[in-house]
Formats: structure tokens, C-alpha cells, sequence
């Protein structure tokens, strides 16, 4: 399926800030189940810097702005044709093995509660065992945007039992590596408005490496896995880490942010066929 | 009862190194000692050269004890220390690269894939990259003690930004001064090309964008910081800028230095911050002290970061253990020096032997450093070893134990005159282009009688070291 992709994020500084500095993760992966047909990626302003392919395969972009600036625009654009690879991320290459995504991160860390929901989907064989963690995951937190923050953690969105994309896929990280699986949180896009579920187009969900499978998505707020309306950006052991922009800004002043999404099939507004 | 091997007095006689020493020593008077001895302590007062001590409050800035009389090594002694060190420093490195890249060691079965993936100081930012030169580690601290005339271990290896250089090189500078008799009658190799030799050494791993003369600075968290003075040292020795993180900014693709005239791109930058400190961008964002966008400049080749972030899995203490076996593996060569015989806690079998033996043994903590969090059986009470004893049940994995060894001894003015004290050895391995080594290192002192302990934080002293010329 071709989907087109604009999505624009504005940075208001009050007041002006010195310099800003970005690191962005904001290229889709290349692997079996996406090819890039056009991508780009402009900062209002902005002077690009280093880039590279990173370890775990994707591509890092750094900018600078330089100051005084009061107001940035970050914005991509582009289509991909993307392909239902059934989660499996096919094709995909890394020099990080899977190993190295066992850790945990503060919000990550697995708690009592988070152990004894892994521990309730066990099951012998280990696909079914991540599927069922994902349902477990599903199952115990509703989604409900505004109920948790940023800096929620995977234990605190599971007493509060509800949340966004970013506690579920927290949550299922916390539960996979418990029960031994390396996992990992995926950030991207998704194409969502065809069903009327209220997810947002720029979204996230979470990988596991499943032995004899190699790298899966699951993503539990749709209780599915990753198909060909999704597109994938980049990984990390949590939305930190694998945050599509991550910046700084020089003279620390008050952020405000502005983010539009639009992911859509290039011929938006007419029925599909598929 | 354990004997100690004495490196002056072999049994009877004094032995080669030490027979001019042992001359002059005999000769000196004890009102001249005890007078050289203030005199010493007045210059190390006077430059400032002090030592904070974590977690043990009283005096921030207190000095640390310099022993008047040198530990000497000849040639022929050197030469096997110098080749065992310079070994491991090449293995080491070999090791990092391969560990970021396509770990064929892993892959070969030598060492547990969990060692290395899940240790904390693996860094999953720098895996793929291979750093200029292919090196990691830019400076190797080797920790090294002795049991007898030909018997040599290493005990820790430090491979990411080991202090106390400025110790060996100011150790030097004092004996010199107080007693220059001593460089006339005792034919001794010199140190003090140590700070040129590092400063080859950092521009000699530029990055491949680098296309002049580069330019080198030092990085350090700021003046609070225990080791401050060995930074402004090593600064003003080599001819380059001292920063702190505010002192440097990313633009474009580079690393940049405000200076009265401008802002200057810096090439490499030798830093004494640990990894979590030097990018708030890509490690931890609370940071103040580090430079934000820095590691993106680092992994398109805009800079060199020495050591490389990463550097730290490679001596971590549970990794020590199979350094022989990256001897082996990466250069096809038996270990020169070997290690000390170590058991893992996180092994049943060797916890068990551990849990059995307190009494006789050295334990530590994997991550731990400084001497601290570390038992030493046979110098522990009951309640001491019961208390460890459970500490080690609660994380076997988090220790390793060591026989005690038998540290050798070499004279050491103490109050009462001069009596044997226990030592160890830290020499400096510079790796860069090519692979240096100043003659000596820093030799420290356990100045309490009896004592194994020789960090300084735990009342250790320092020592000139005197390698012999041929």
C-alpha cells in the first residue's frame, strides 16, 4: 500500500533560545516490508550535520539551528509502499545483537504486578507466549489519551490500568524481557483513520525477538501486529531512546510544541479498495 | 604465615636494583630524612597536588602521602613488564572493536554473549562504528603486583580514563629536586616525555575529516572534580586547552570551542568524563556537563572521543577474568603476564568454594572501584565476614573473589624509620597510531604496616618508580 506521509512538529522558544541541537531518527527502516518512493526531511533555519546508519540499523541525521530563534519547524514528507510482512521484520539489517535488548530502563523496569501479568500468559511455545503477553498487555490497560504523561513508566500505567500507545508498548517491554525475551520500542506511523480508531498517526509499538522468527512486531493498542498500514522509524529500549526527534535547546528557555500528523493513502479522501 | 617477597633484601643481601639505593639510604642521617620529608610534603602542599576522597568526609583536599624512597626495576625486568602490558593493551582494544562489530569471539563460544550484551557498560550507541586507528582505549592503566623475583599478575585493568599519571610524572620531579645526587649515581630512564608521548598519541587518532595540524583538548567535568588537577596538569604539560562542557558547542557536522578569537573546531577531544555524562542528547539528559549532539559528530567521524564511549566493557571485572583469552584469540599469543586466579560468584561451583573460604580471600564487587565495597578476608573480623557473606548470597553475580596475595614489599619511610611496605603498579599504556610506554608508572603504597590495600582512598601513598638503564 502507498502511503503518503506529512508531518510537521513547531518548537516555540520564549524567549529566544541560543542555538538548538537535534538528533533525528526520522527515515523509515529499510527492510522487506517498506520501500521509500520519496522522503524529506527540512529544518526552518537548520544546517544539517553528522549522519549515519547506527547500530541497530536505523538512520541518524543530526541538525543545528543557530540562535537567537524563536520558532522552529521540523517538517517530513513523503510516500512509502509498504507490504503486510505479518510483523516479521524481514530484510532488516543491524549489527547489535539481540542480545543487548534484554536491559531495562527506568521505564521499562518490571514491577510485581508487571511480572505477574507475564507470568500469567506463560505459555510453551514462545510465539504464542509473546502473542499472548500482548493481549495480557491489551487486556489489563485501556487506552485512554490524557491519562498518563511522558514520563509515565510501563508499572505506573499498569496500576493506573490505562494509557497510549507509548505505556502499552512500555508495558509489553517490560513483560517480554521478564519472561527472557529480547525486546525492543519501535516508533513510526500509522495509517489509522479507515476503521475509526482514535490512535494517532505517529505512533509506536514494540518488537520482540522470538526465537526461529528473528524481530516482531506487536502492537498492543491495536491488538494486532504491525501490517501495511504501519511504517517504522527506528528503536530504542524505550520511547526515549528511540524518540524520532530528540533535541536540546541552548539558553533554556520555556518549550512549546505543536505537532500535526497526517498518514494517508497519496489519493486521500476516496474510499479504498483493497 | 605468608611470606612477602621483599623486592631490596633478598634473604640476606640487597638485591641488584637496590644496590646503590641501599648506599645511600645506609649513609643518609635521620635528622636530614625527617627534614626531607616535611620538605616534600611543602612542595606537594605548594603545587596543590591533593586528592579527594569519596564517601569518607574530613578534608576534601588531602594531600596524598609521598614516600621519599624509590622502587626500582632493571632493565631486564622492565622489558617483560613492558611486553606483557603493551599485549594486553593491543588485546584489549582488539576485543572492543570486535565487540562492536561482529563479536567473533562471542560467536566462537570464549565468552559469554550475556557478559558482554547485557553488561551495563556496553554501549549500544557506538556498536557498527570503528573508531580511527581501530582504537578504543587511548590510555590503559594496567594494575600489576608482584609476588617474587620472576612472578608478576595483573590485577585490574582500567581501560577507560585511569588517574593518577600526574603522580607519577610530579613523583618524579620531587626526587629529583631533593635529591639530585641520586640521577648522577643511578643511570635512570626518564618520564617526562609522558605528556608528549600522550599528545602524539591523541593526534595521532584524528578523525578522517581532520585535514590539519589537530586540534586536541581535554574535557573535564570542572574544578569539584577530584582529579581536576591531573587535568589542568596534563593540559598545560601537552600545550592544549582545558574545557568544560560549556566551553564546547555542536554546529553542522563538528565540534566547536568558543576562544577570544572565535569559535575553533576541535579534532579529538581526551575526555575525563564518564560516558553517561559527555552527550545529554544520547545518554542521560540531565546531564550538565557534557555537550549536547556530541555523539552524532562522533559516529559520522567529525571527532575522536578518547577513550571512545564504550571503552568500559572491556575492564569490567567480570570480563578481567577472560582477558587471557583474548590474548589468545586475538593476537595468537600466550598471556606474558597473567592474571590473578579469580572465581566468579555468579558460578555455583566457584560461589560455593567462595562461601567456604571467606576467611582467606579477596572479594569484590564486579562494578565496584577504589577499594571500596570489597572484603579482605584474613585482615576481617567475624562480623565483617558474616556481614559480606550475605551480601554475596543477596547478588552472587555482582562479585568475584582472588586469593590474597602476597603484595611485595619494597622500604618505605615510615615513622619509626624505614620499614617494608606493600606495593602495586600502574603503568600507562598510550595506543594510538603506534603503542607506547613510558618506562615505570605509578607506584603505590599501603603506608599502614601490614596493610594489602594500596588505593589511595584507603590510606595509600605514592612512589617515584625508577626503571634502570641498561
Amino acid at each position: 500500500m502507498l502511503l503518503k506521509v506529512d508531518h510537521v512538529t513547531r518548537y516555540h522558544y520564549a524567549p529566544a533560545v541560543r542555538g538548538v541541537v537535534q538528533s533525528h531518527r526520522l527515515t523509515p527502516s529499510r527492510y522487506d516490508g517498506q520501500k521509500v518512493i520519496s522522503w524529506e526531511v527540512t529544518v526552518t533555519g537548520g544546517e544539517k550535520g553528522g549522519a549515519f546508519r547506527d547500530g541497530a540499523g536505523d538512520w541518524v541525521q543530526a541538525w543545528t539551528v543557530k540562535g537567537p530563534v524563536e520558532e522552529i519547524e521540523v517538517r517530513v514528507q513523503g510516500v512509502v509502499e509498504t507490504t503486510d510482512m505479518a510483523g516479521m521484520l524481514k530484510g532488516h539489517r543491524e549489527t547489535v545483537p539481540p542480545e543487548a535488548w534484554l536491559r531495562d530502563t527506568p521505564a521499562t523496569e518490571a514491577d510485581e504486578a508487571l511480572r505477574a501479568l507475564a507470568d500469567s500468559a506463560r505459555h510453551d511455545e514462545p510465539l504464542s507466549y509473546v502473542h499472548a503477553l500482548a493481549f495480557a498487555v491489551a487486556g489489563a490497560i485501556a487506552y485512554k489519551p490524557g491519562s498518563t504523561h511522558e514520563h509515565t513508566t510501563a508499572a505506573e500505567a499498569l496500576a493506573l490500568g490505562e494509557g497510549v500507545c507509548q505505556d502499552h508498548a512500555h508495558a509489553l517491554l517490560a513483560c517480554a524481557r521478564h519472561a527472557g525475551f529480547p525486546a525492543r520500542y519501535v516508533s513510526g506511523y500509522l495509517f489509522a483513520a479507515e476503521d475509526g480508531t482514535p490512535h494517532e498517526a505517529a505512533h509506536a509499538w514494540a518488537e520482540v525477538h522470538v526465537p526461529g522468527y528473528g524481530w516482531i512486531g506487536f502492537d498492543p493498542a491495536n491488538r494486532c501486529c504491525p501490517d501495511e498500514r504501519y511504517i517504522r522509524l527506528g528503536a530504542g529500549l524505550d520511547a526515549r531512546e528511540a524518540a524520532p526527534i530528540r533535541g536540546i535547546a541552548r539558553g533554556g528557555a520555556a518549550e512549546r510544541l505543536d505537532v500535526s500528523v497526517s498518514v494517508a493513502p497519496p489519493v486521500a479522501a476516496q474510499s479504498q479498495s483493497q | 604465615m605468608t611470606t612477602y617477597f621483599n623486592e631490596m633484601f633478598d634473604g640476606k643481601s640487597v638485591r641488584d636494583p637496590y644496590a646503590r639505593l641501599g648506599d645511600w639510604m645506609a649513609t643518609m642521617p635521620a635528622d636530614r630524612r625527617l627534614e626531607k620529608q616535611a620538605e616534600a610534603e611543602a612542595l606537594f602542599r605548594r603545587i596543590g597536588i591533593t586528592f579527594a576522597v569519596y564517601g569518607e568526609g574530613g578534608d576534601p583536599d588531602r594531600l596524598i602521602p609521598f614516600d621519599m624512597f624509590p622502587r626500582v626495576f632493571t632493565n631486564h625486568e622492565w622489558g617483560k613488564l613492558e611486553r606483557g602490558i603493551k599485549q594486553r593493551a593491543r588485546a584489549l582494544n582488539a576485543f572492543l572493536v570486535d565487540v562492536y562489530g561482529r563479536a567473533e569471539i562471542v560467536r566462537a563460544g570464549r565468552i559469554p554473549a550475556r557478559l558482554v550484551f547485557q553488561n551495563e557498560a556496553y554501549e549500544r550507541a557506538v556498536a557498527g562504528f570503528v573508531p580511527p586507528k581501530g582504537v578504543y582505549s587511548h590510555i590503559v592503566g594496567i594494575d600489576i603486583v608482584r609476588t617474587g623475583p620472576t612472578d608478576f599478575f595483573v590485577l585490574e585493568d582500567n581501560c577507560r580514563t585511569p588517574s593518577g599519571v600526574s603522580y607519577m610524572l610530579e613523583s618524579r620531579e620531587m626526587i629529583m629536586r631533593m635529591f639530585p645526587e641520586l640521577f648522577r649515581e643511578n643511570r635512570i630512564e626518564p618520564v617526562d616525555r609522558y605528556p608528549e608521548a600522550l599528545r602524539r598519541t591523541l593526534a595521532s587518532v584524528a578523525p578522517a575529516k581532520c585535514d590539519r595540524d589537530p586540534t586536541v583538548v581535554i574535557l573535564t567535568p570542572g574544578h569539584f572534580n577530584s582529579a581536576y588537577y591531573e587535568h589542568s596538569f596534563l593540559a598545560d604539560l601537552m600545550g592544549v586547552e582545558l574545557v568544560e562542557g560549556a566551553d564546547l558547542f555542536v554546529e553542522g557536522g563538528f565540534v566547536w570551542m568558543r576562544t577570544t578569537e572565535g569559535p575553533k573546531r576541535v579534532d579529538v577531544i581526551y575526555r575525563r568524563l564518564d560516558d553517561a555524562f559527555i552527550d545529554p542528547l544520547c545518554f542521560r539528559p540531565d546531564s550538565m556537563l557534557g555537550v549536547p549532539g556530541l555523539m552524532d559528530v562522533y559516529r559520522s567521524g567529525g571527532v575522536t572521543i578518547c577513550s571512545a564511549p564504550g571503552a568500559g566493557v572491556a575492564d569490567d571485572k567480570a570480563i578481567y577474568t577472560y582477558v587471557p583469552e583474548m590474548v589468545r584469540f586475538y593476537l595468537g599469543e600466550e598471556p606474558i603476564i597473567p592474571n590473578v586466579p579469580t572465581w566468579k560468584c555468579g558460578n555455583a561451583d566457584d560461589l560455593g568454594h567462595v562461601l567456604s573460604n571467606l576467611k582467606d580471600l579477596v572479594v569484590k564487587e564486579v562494578h565496584g572501584s577504589g577499594g571500596y565495597g570489597m572484603l579482605v578476608g584474613p585482615k576481617s573480623t567475624k562480623a565483617q565476614i558474616e556481614e559480606f557473606r550475605e551480601r554475596i548470597k543477596a547478588d552472587p553475580a555482582n562479585y568475584i573473589a582472588q586469593p590474597t596475595l602476597a603484595l611485595s614489599t619494597t622500604p618505605t619511610f615510615v615513622e619509626e624509620g624505614i620499614a617494608p611496605r606493600h606495593v602495586d603498579l600502574r603503568p600507562y599504556c598510550l595506543v594510538g597510531e603506534r603503542i607506547e610506554l613510558v618506562p615505570g608508572g605509578l607506584t603505590r603504597v599501603a603506608l599502614r604496616e601490614g596493610s594489602l590495600v594500596v588505593n589511595s582512598s584507603q590510606g595509600g601513598g605514592v612512589k617515584d618508580t625508577w626503571v634502570l638503564a641498561e
